[in-house]
């Protein structure tokens, strides 16, 4: 009888003794408090009743404001005991209950008396106590112990006095700053964290003064820095200065040698910041990279992960702007795959992706397969992205890499995971012609047994389009038939639409479609009967081969050329009356600016070194754009579009900028206006353009803005024809016309009548560089070869006094307009010549190699001989004459 | 401020992811729930790895995490993105030595809340509003002991003296039920 009550009892205690705050309670803690009130205080007990308070406040207990005004009267009451260890707690107390201003008063005497004490701890928390809770008024009366303290020669007061300058220089700046003589002797001092606190400081108090930083690094770059974390400090500093330097002057780079120097220092953590720091520096030259990766290739195989890590992810940086210079660290990233910390697995295998080389490649997919099933789904995106952007670069290797994504496509994996390889292989589908094909299947496989409604959507809707375009469109019905049979009404919904397409499309087809789409008839859906029946009544009749009228294709298939928001408001507003609703009404403005300009950068996912997907979206949005517009909807492809280009002042009263679009035939000014006045309502917003001095160009159509409210930017079109192909080149004038209506900016009212008023604005240009695109090649060797002498032009060239070889070699870079290959766009310190790569693409899509090769000779004269090599010889005139005439 | 090298936070959580002590310093995670929510994420995804013997590391929602785990006890640090890991690291291993000198050797969870002032101590002493004050662990131990409780009374005796404490308060619990 008595074991079992024992055993029961030890089982409690098994759970009781793990915690001895078990079963604790707030109100009975803030009942115990009470003792601080007592007039013979117990320290210990004390000590525990503010532990117990701690620990409801760490579990994210809170307290109210009655309850957390009472503990602090309470606590400051503890002032009087003369324990060590209670004045402790009771300082951790006070900084987490935040005082507000007015209880602040009451222990303010007592810490200051500790401020001031001989006790070096009393000292030092005190500090940190009065510094976190005080405020402006206060700090003027103990800015001279402050001041002391910092100088103090314990190294705890310094650093406590230090510390919470850095604190106090957010709020009360004009204070600190006055204590800079201090920090300054502080930052010689002996101990190795106040020197890194002082250098922190110091830095902070001088940051905005570029000549006092530069003075700073100068000077402690040659001295001695003692601790690790103030050599750290010391290197971010010193890339601050060399990044404000090289934006100033070009030529030598002055704190190379330091950094350098720094990769030799005894303490991982130095060694890696200033790796880090090298590889990070503006237009880093191989030669300067080179000492860096060598240090972080060794990091690779340190049996620590931190250090594998830390070095994995830097070098998987390098490899997106040098993926030369890592090559050499191939063979340990190779090893790391197997590595047992996921993170590093997978950057080491994108960092393989990016340096790898076509012939790497298949090895590299074996290796990644066995990789594959055991990470988890945000890595396996990683790698998925990394796939994509090595296809898009080795096309000849599509095969395999298209094979790859088929499979982890059949394998397990959540939604996330699976949109991104289904993107991934539509990408490819649409860049690589060859791949299209394969790629359908792979699909088609897919949806044959997708657990995702919306990928199966999103599917047959690409097939829709794609499909009927293949050399044998008929091999893809069954799979979408399947659909018809075995899905939910969204995707039977979407796979008929699908199956209308195809028959619409192939007029072979249209009589077996037609009698499948008649099945769909029966279905018990509402939308996939009705989308049967609509497209049985449009698409033909009776199963008869005809083709298929255009209007009704467009009706059916085109685009929605408007605004999903638009036409939703409209249809909210629409009452049901006799009208019907007009489609036409519904306004086809683009509300909000879609473009990516003003995208905040956004947090990549993982972090772990995904592609930035930055200019080819902003096409991407323009274009999207443009073609909304029906009056610009019919130039054709989108070549460039070109960085906006301010015409107006900053801080003017209207803000407007010009992105220049180029067609084959057309032109398009895209006008981004902004309103900065709230009392102001702009409407019937154009650009009256004058194109007097650009003699080829014709205006063709403009489209103004309706209406222009106060900071929310909207757009205004002006579209100009030109001669096909040719790089006409003009200056245009731009006058903003508009309607000025007032605002009321309390309530909002507009006024009816408005004004017609006109605003200046400044010139823009069309010149040669803006019809050609931006197109880097990977080997330029191979691009030249393979281009072929047959259309080069070779000329010599002056260029006149310079005052460097490397400005002038970004002047006829940014003249030309095109990309510069292998690393070539920087200059070496003091070359008397240098040679550079340049590549792009003309208009009509005329790929053009540029060999630039350069000297200086004694006087800065520098002379420039320019071969340029292209598939059509007027494009390598025109490119001369861009030079000729710049 | 972003050049000066900033700890995010500093958790102590036990093997089934509740906190034994937190210490959060910015303000990324503006709620209870925030924090509760963040240091779910940050248990889960790196409760499966092996961390006894060297620190660890991860990447979770734009942050740099470096742990490591002693019996039923996970120590994480948490920096930005860009925060030099082996920085991280070294507070890391700070806080960790540290918190096993105080505890002297037996890390455990239980010990940890027996003396959860030394704990709560020693994260005040590693970093300040998200400064780094201290990083080796002498003499952030140091530092912490010669606060406690009897000043100049060795630490064994403290530790006996609590553990007293500690069995006499059990004691009146159980009896008052």
């Amino acid at each position: 009888m008595a074991q079992p009550l024992v055993k029961k009892d030890d089982d409690r205690d098994d759970e009781a003794e793990y915690s001895p705050f078990l079963g604790i309670e707030k109100g009975a803690v803030l009942q115990e408090a009470r003792v601080f009130n007592d007039p013979q205080l117990d320290p210990r007990r004390c000590s525990q009743v503010i532990t117990k308070l701690l620990y409801l406040l760490n579990q994210g207990e809170t307290f109210t404001k009655i309850e957390a005004t009472e503990v602090f009267f309470a606590v400051t009451k503890l002032f009087q005991s003369r324990d060590i260890g209670l004045r402790r707690m009771v300082y951790l107390m006070i900084k987490e209950l935040s005082p507000s201003a007015d209880e602040v008063i009451i222990v303010t005497s007592s810490l200051m008396k500790d401020m001031t004490s001989k006790t070096d701890m009393y000292r030092a928390n005190a500090i940190r106590v009065l510094c976190r809770i005080t405020d402006g008024t206060l700090l003027t009366q103990i800015e001279r112990y402050l001041k002391q303290a910092i100088v103090d020669k314990n190294p705890v007061v310094a650093s406590a006095a230090l510390v919470s300058g850095i604190h106090l220089l957010q709020t009360t700046p004009e204070i600190v700053k006055r204590w800079s003589n201090e920090v300054q002797e502080a930052v010689q001092s002996r101990a190795a964290l106040v020197q890194f606190h002082a250098l922190a400081l110091l830095h902070q108090i001088r940051q905005n003064d570029r000549l006092a930083v530069s003075k700073l690094v100068t000077s402690l770059t040659r001295g001695t820095v003692r601790s690790p974390l103030a050599q750290c400090l010391l290197i971010r500093y010193t890339t601050q200065v060399i990044r404000e330097a090289a934006t100033t002057q070009t030529g030598d780079r002055p704190f190379y040698d330091f950094l350098e120097s720094c990769l030799r220092h005894k303490a991982e953590m130095v060694i890696f910041e200033a790796a880090r720091a090298i590889t990070e520096l503006n237009g880093v030259t191989n030669r300067e990279l080179t000492p860096a990766i060598t240090v972080l290739q060794l990091f690779l195989s340190s049996s620590k992960p931190v250090l594998r890590f830390a070095a994995v992810r830097t070098l998987n940086k390098v490899a997106m702007t040098h993926p030369m210079a890592v090559t050499n660290c191939n063979i340990d990233m190779e090893s790391l795959i197997s590595d047992q910390n996921r993170s590093i697995a997978t950057l080491a295998i994108t960092t393989l992706l990016k340096t790898g080389n076509e012939s790497s490649v298949d090895r590299l997919m074996k290796q990644i397969t066995n990789f594959m099933s055991d990470i988890a789904d945000e890595f396996k995106i990683v790698v998925v992205e990394a796939i994509r952007s090595l296809c898009l670069k080795f096309p000849l290797k599509y095969r395999s890499l298209m094979n790859f994504l088929s499979n982890i496509l059949r394998e397990e994996g959540g939604f996330e995971y699976k949109k991104a390889i289904v993107d991934s292989i539509v990408i490819l589908i649409r860049d690589i012609p060859d791949a299209k094909e394969n790629g359908l299947l792979h699909l088609c496989e897919f949806i044959e047994d997708c657990e995702f409604t919306y990928l199966s959507t999103q599917i047959l809707h690409f097939l829709g389009t794609e499909g009927p375009k293949t050399s044998d469109p008929s091999k893809y019905i069954r799979y979408i038939y399947n659909r018809v049979h075995l899905e939910n009404a969204t995707v039977r919904a979407a796979a008929v639409s699908t199956l209308a397409k195809f028959g619409a499309m192939v007029d072979a087809l249209k009589p077996r479609v037609f009698v499948l789409l008649r099945r769909c008839l029966y279905d018990g859906d509402d939308e996939v009967r009705d989308r049967a029946t609509l497209y049985l009544n449009t698409v033909g009749s009776d199963g008869e081969v005809i083709e298929t009228d255009k209007d009704v294709k467009d009706f059916l298939f085109g685009s929605l050329d408007i605004p999903l928001a638009n036409i939703e408001t409209s249809l909210k507003n629409y009452e049901p009356a006799e009208q019907p609703f007009d489609i036409n009404s519904v306004p086809k403005e683009v509300k909000t600016q879609p473009l990516a300009e003003k995208k905040a950068p956004g947090k990549m996912p993982a972090g772990l070194g995904a592609p930035p997907s930055g200019p080819p979206s902003t096409v991407d949005a323009y274009e999207k754009l443009l073609s909304s517009i029906p009056e610009f909807s019919d130039f054709g492809k989108l070549f460039k579009s070109a960085a906006p280009v301010e015409l107006t002042e900053a801080e003017t009263e209207y803000a407007v900028n010009v992105v220049k679009h180029i067609f084959d035939k057309h032109v398009v000014f895209q006008y981004n206006c902004t309103n900065t006045i709230p009392e102001q309502l702009l409407e019937n917003v154009t650009v009256i353009v004058d194109a007097s001095e650009a003699e080829e160009f014709a205006e063709l159509a403009s489209k103004p803005l309706r209406s222009l409210p106060y900071d929310s930017p909207g757009q205004t079109f002006v579209a100009f024809e030109k001669p096909e192909g040719v790089p006409a080149v003009g200056k245009f004038s731009n006058m903003l016309r508009f309607i000025v209506k007032e605002v009321d900016p309390t309530t909002g009212d507009v006024e009816d009548d408005g004004v017609e008023d006109e605003y200046q604005l400044e010139d823009l240009e069309v010149v040669a560089a803006d019809y050609v695109m931006k197109v880097g090649v990977s080997n330029f060797r191979n691009a030249w070869e393979s281009i072929g002498p047959d259309f080069e032009r070779v000329d010599e060239y002056g260029l006149g006094p310079r005052e460097s070889l490397a400005e002038a070699v970004s002047a006829v870079i940014s003249l030309l307009g095109m990309q510069p290959c292998e690393g070539t766009e920087v200059v070496a310190n003091n070359s008397r010549s240098h040679t550079c790569l340049l590549s792009g693409v003309f208009i009509g899509n005329v790929k053009v190699l540029v060999r630039l090769q350069f000297g200086i000779d004694g006087p800065k004269e520098v002379a420039m001989k320019l071969a340029v090599r292209s598939e059509d010889d007027n494009v390598s005139d025109m490119i001369h004459e861009i030079v000729a005439s710049g | 401020m972003d050049t000066c090298p900033s700890i995010k936070n500093i958790l102590l959580l036990d093997s089934e992811g509740k906190r034994v002590a937190v210490k959060y310093y910015s303000n990324d995670w503006p709620t209870n729930s925030a924090k509760e929510a963040f240091e779910k994420a940050v248990f889960t995804k790196t409760q499966k790895t092996n961390a006894r013997t060297e620190a660890e590391i991860a990447m979770l929602e734009g942050n740099v995490i470096v742990y490591k785990f002693v019996q039923d006890l996970h120590f994480f640090v948490t920096g930005g993105e860009d925060e030099n890991e082996l920085i991280l690291a070294t507070v890391l291993q700070g806080f960790f030595d540290a918190v096993g000198l105080l505890l002297r050797g037996n890390v455990d969870k239980k010990e940890a809340l027996e003396n959860l002032d030394l704990i709560l101590l020693c994260l005040d002493e590693i970093v300040d509003g998200g400064i780094i004050l201290e990083t080796d662990a002498n003499v952030i131990a140091g530092k912490v002991a010669s606060h406690s409780v009897d000043v100049g009374a060795p630490l064994s005796e403290q530790t006996i003296s609590q553990a007293l404490a500690t069995a006499r308060e059990h004691l009146t619990r159980s009896l008052l039920k």
